[in-house]
């Protein structure tokens, strides 16, 4: 018995200092690293969704039906930039809360970058709906079509992300996300912030340069 | 590639952090920014956020042709704040920079070469 | 690094004795894989050896049934009129023969290389990811699985050609659900090769052992750390491409459809973006393997090894820009075709070095003509003349002529079987004994070889008469009098003979297994090779290396066997016995096995059934995934039950003991892989 105690603390202790025989070579985290990795191919992701966005987005198609443009709802969709912008500081406040073993500011930090960010997917479905109303709809023209899939993608990535935080949050809550697991929050917190430097690009490029 | 040259030096930092990990703590505390640090980088963010909204309202000033310009020039700035205090690529080591700029950088050149292709190069 | 300054005041992992340790469940769903023989181990295994084999042993399975849809191909056009085949079978096979050799034969049998020899190959136990490993495997195998269901649920293949242009990809050209299942097919094995690229980058860059270098690397290592990059950038364009197409046809989106405004040069562009580094990722891992070969078999290091290596550098950061060439007939203007005219003649000096570099290594060595450099050989006088008739297509007028015609057909298999093929299957005769511990017999293996090389030249070498003359590519039948009747039976009779050398190679795989009972076994190093991979004994023990090597220098296992004398001679210092490691270390912590890649991989094609058929399918293959990604997270990596000393192979008899076999086990001596335990975590 005493013996697998000992195992397991152990295995715990491997698997948390990721150690191995002579440690990384880089001296790095590998799955920081991963994690940047993934995000440096995410950019030609959404770089091929804006740029497929930016040939068409004057394309009306031979009805002439209006397209994403006319129907910008600038001031709306600056408040809801606003908040995911927001939530970027609640995440970082997080990672910073859990890094000095502060559990409780930690779990609030973090609920409250999730409700931003839902807050800001819930306007993403409020604009869809209200493009829908003014007969800007996904299969009318290239501009909607590049329009909706570029602005989905991006709600999807974000919808993902809330799953993941709300995860880190049960998590915390049931006491497995200890301070030495805050390497986790911050791969998290990278592709939080990653998702909403990505809206900043879209937010400029897509809405506020006129067409 | 010169990376070689500063992974090798970093390697070197690290094996000594790791040799201990509580002056590993103190080395990361001692590098990473303050909760105040943070929420100025957020009021910047924000203060960039309000001037870009601006442009919107055309009647109020007219910024003419440096508009595009300038707005490009806003999403940078706040592209880079975000990435360099909030992801920490200031701090960490410089591997992670150059993989995730690799793969921005090579997004932009292609699929700018790709839009100019249907517009200009024709 | 992890943030652990909690670890030093609280000590949470430290358990007063008799404690119960708290032990995650991965939900009750499966009870954890605990290894062992048979089929249930390879289906859990996260060994990067096991999933190599079997990435190897799917591919050659898609080979078979790529290399039937070929003979298909050549059957139907080895006369005029040919009827084997109608117009419209005729388009999903040669769709699916391309598809299939490229995304589901080489690419494959490359991360088999890859797999198996990268950690070897660094001096480690396991790739960083071992799980995400196992999970690639299977996401792969499902998306391959998935694109060639469509021939039995889907109404026939894809039949757009492997690049797919629209409009004949839309609705109004190919109504099948062929098109689809490509769409779809190609997304799932892209994830596959997306999460394997990031796994093996990692690896490459973190899990060398000490004094290992980049640049103390060996070339394959370094060749397939370069694919791997390409894949990590190249797979999202063609996601891109690939969503866009699934939304034209199953959601009506305008992306590709010129009567509502969309623009077909879109997709060329993006799958052109993709596709050129593409061919890269097809040959650079042969390049590898070639590279290998020929110091070996010459007894002379590589010619020019930063050369070698940074020209491949140089291929890898060329290729992004070269892809317009594809598309010089597609009304892209002078500028563009200019332009990218420049820039592919200038790929060609990185791949001009690489053959310089080959040449030079075997100049004056003491060189074996052995299966594997035999095929190393041709590889390099193979591409080298596909390399020359792409130098014909950067130049725009020629390539105006050529595009379309048999003359590139003849070109780009010159290269990719020429190139590729050939160069990894001397990649599988120079591995064999030390993956599978017994050498493939040399004189059936030179007869495999010459079979393979001389049908290869008889089917494609006419390819550029025939293309020259001005025959079509996917044209499903010729009229007699246009003079290609006598090229085109050749041509089929070569396609006949490559056929009759793999039927050779898997006959000499079966004879030469049953031979070995009787033969010496090959031992570590049968080759007097040069890497670190010859130094542990065939086949690998699981736990790679019974001591991680600490790396001098380049070749560092030739080093390690042989010196220059003060007169410069090469002598021998050691024995390959006693320098080599004999596998005989036990207590080896290793990762444990686990079913969540499996059952996160078979939720993925349920998902692309149901937006083929019916979305509702799409509910219980999301829950899959979901579910899986949950359990997975919160399963440990390393097993708190597992036996740290079980070795499947040679020590537990009865392969079951859980728990009973841990005496004697040092956890001490010889750690672990390092893995930590957010692998995968929420992700």
């Amino acid at each position: 018995m005493s013996n697998a105690t000992l195992e397991t603390a152990t295995v715990d202790d491997h698997s948390d200092q990721e150690s191995s025989e002579h440690g990384p070579s880089t001296g790095i985290s590998n799955t920081k690293l991963a994690m940047w990795l993934f995000l440096g191919s995410e950019c030609l992701l959404f770089g091929g969704l804006i740029s497929t966005y930016l040939l068409y987005k004057t394309r009306r198609g031979p009805d002439n039906l209006p397209i994403p443009t006319d129907v910008f709802d600038i001031p709306f969709t600056s408040v809801s930039s606003f908040v995911l912008l927001m939530s970027s500081l609640t995440m970082v406040l997080a990672l910073a809360a859990i890094t000095r073993g502060d559990n409780f500011g930690f779990r609030i930090w973090l609920l409250t970058t999730s409700l931003l960010g839902g807050v800001f997917i819930g306007g993403q479905v409020y604009e869809f709906t209200a493009f829908l109303r003014e007969d800007v709809g996904f299969t009318n023209n290239p501009a909607s079509s590049a329009f909706f899939t570029l602005t989905g993608f991006h709600g999807v990535h974000v919808s993902l992300g809330i799953v993941m935080l709300m995860s880190l949050f049960v998590a915390s809550w049931q006491g497995k996300l200890r301070p030495q697991h805050a390497e986790t929050v911050e791969i998290a917190g990278l592709y939080w912030h990653f998702v909403d430097i990505v809206w900043i690009f879209i937010f400029t490029v897509i809405y506020l340069i006129p067409a | 590639m010169t990376a070689t040259n500063t992974t090798s030096t970093d390697t070197a930092t690290h094996s000594t952090e790791q040799a201990d990990n509580h002056e590993n703590a103190a080395a990361h505390e001692h590098k990473h920014p303050s909760d105040w640090a943070y929420i100025k980088i957020a009021l910047i963010l924000a203060a960039i956020t309000a001037v870009e909204v601006f442009t919107y309202f055309e009647t109020v000033y007219n910024w003419g042709q440096l508009l595009v310009p300038s707005l490009l020039l806003m999403m940078v700035v706040k592209f880079w704040l975000v990435a360099t205090w909030f992801m920490h690529l200031k701090f960490d080591n410089s591997i992670f920079a150059k993989m995730f700029v690799g793969g921005l950088l090579l997004a932009v050149a292609v699929y700018v070469a790709t839009l100019t292709a249907f517009e200009f190069w024709v | 690094m992890t943030p652990t300054n909690a670890t030093v005041t609280e000590k949470p992992l430290e358990l007063e004795s008799g404690v119960t340790p708290f032990v995650e469940r991965p939900l009750g769903v499966l009870t954890r894989p605990q290894g062992g023989r048979g089929w249930r181990d390879w289906l859990s295994t996260v060994d990067h050896k096991k999933i190599g084999i079997m990435y190897g042993v799917s591919a050659m399975v898609f080979f078979v049934v790529g290399g039937v849809e070929a003979l298909l191909i050549r059957l139907q056009l080895a006369v005029p009129n040919g009827g084997v085949l109608s117009a419209d079978v005729y388009n999903q096979v040669f769709t699916m023969h391309g598809v299939t050799m490229v995304f589901l034969f080489i690419m494959p049998l490359a991360a088999a290389f890859a797999n198996y020899l990268i950690p070897l190959q660094i001096g480690a136990r396991d790739v960083a990811f071992p799980r995400l490993n196992a999970l690639s495997y299977w996401i792969w195998l499902s998306g391959a699985i998935f694109l060639n269901s469509s021939w039995i649920v889907g109404g026939g293949g894809a039949d757009c050609g492997w690049f797919c242009y629209s409009p004949n990809s839309g609705l109004a050209f190919s109504p099948s659900h062929g098109v689809d299942f490509y769409a779809i097919g190609l997304l799932i094995a892209g994830i596959a090769s997306l999460v394997s690229a990031i796994n093996l980058i990692v690896t490459c860059l973190n899990m060398r052992a000490p004094g290992m270098d980049l640049f103390r690397m060996p070339v394959l290592t370094w060749m397939l750390l370069i694919t791997q990059f390409l894949l990590l950038f190249a797979l999202p364009v063609i996601t891109v491409a690939l969503f866009l197409l699934m939304f034209d046809r199953l959601f009506g989106s305008d992306f590709f459809n010129p009567d509502m405004g969309g623009d077909p040069l879109l997709w060329q562009h993006l799958f052109w973006i993709f596709g050129h580094p593409e061919v890269y990722i097809i040959i650079l891992p042969a390049f590898g393997v070639v590279s290998e070969i020929i110091p070996t078999f010459s007894r002379k290091p590589i010619f020019g090894y930063s050369f070698m290596v940074f020209s491949g550098i140089a291929i890898g950061f060329m290729g992004w820009g070269v892809w317009a060439h594809h598309m010089f007939v597609s009304g892209i203007g002078p500028i563009s075709v200019a332009a990218f005219s420049l820039s592919t003649m200038f790929i060609a000096v990185p791949t001009g070095v690489k053959i310089l570099n080959w040449i030079a290594t075997m100049w004056g060595g003491q060189i074996r003509y052995t299966t594997a450099m035999l095929f190393a050989v041709s590889t390099v006088g193979m591409f080298t003349i596909g390399g020359l008739s792409g130098v014909t297509h950067a130049l725009a007028p020629a390539d105006t002529q050529q595009t379309d015609t048999y003359y590139i057909v003849a070109h780009f298999h010159y290269v990719i079987f020429g190139g590729g093929v050939l160069g990894l299957m001397g990649g599988l005769y120079f591995w064999w004994p030390k993956v599978f511990g017994y050498l493939l017999n040399e004189r059936r293996g030179k007869l495999n070889f010459w079979l393979m090389l001389i049908g290869f030249n008889l089917t494609f070498g006419p390819m550029h008469v025939l293309g020259l003359q001005g025959m079509s590519r996917r044209i499903d039948t010729y009229s007699a009098g246009f003079g290609f009747e006598f090229w085109n039976l050749v041509a089929t009779i070569g396609s006949f003979i490559i056929a009759l050398s793999v039927v050779v190679f898997f006959h000499n795989i079966w004879r030469s297994k049953r031979e070995a009972a009787d033969l010496p076994p090959p031992g570590p190093d049968p080759w007097d090779a040069r890497s670190l991979e010859w130094m542990v004994p065939s086949p690998v023990p699981e736990h790679n290396f019974d001591e991680v090597p600490t790396v001098d220098g380049l070749d560092e296992w030739w080093h390690r066997k042989y010196a220059i004398d003060d007169d410069g001679n090469v002598v021998r210092i050691s024995s390959v016995q006693s320098a080599a490691q004999d596998g005989s270390a036990r207590g080896v912590h290793l990762p444990s096995p686990s079913f969540w890649p499996l059952v996160l991989a078979l939720g993925l094609p349920l998902i692309g059934y149901g937006l083929i058929f019916n979305l509702w399918l799409c509910v219980p293959g999301g829950l899959m995934v979901g579910m899986a990604m949950y359990a997975w997270a919160l399963e440990p990596v390393d097993d708190p039950d597992a036996d740290h000393g079980q070795h499947h192979e040679d020590n537990d008899g009865d392969g079951d003991n859980d728990g009973s076999g841990g005496s004697g086990d040092s956890d001490g001596e010889l750690a672990t892989v390092g893995t930590p335990s957010t692998q995968g975590g929420y992700e």
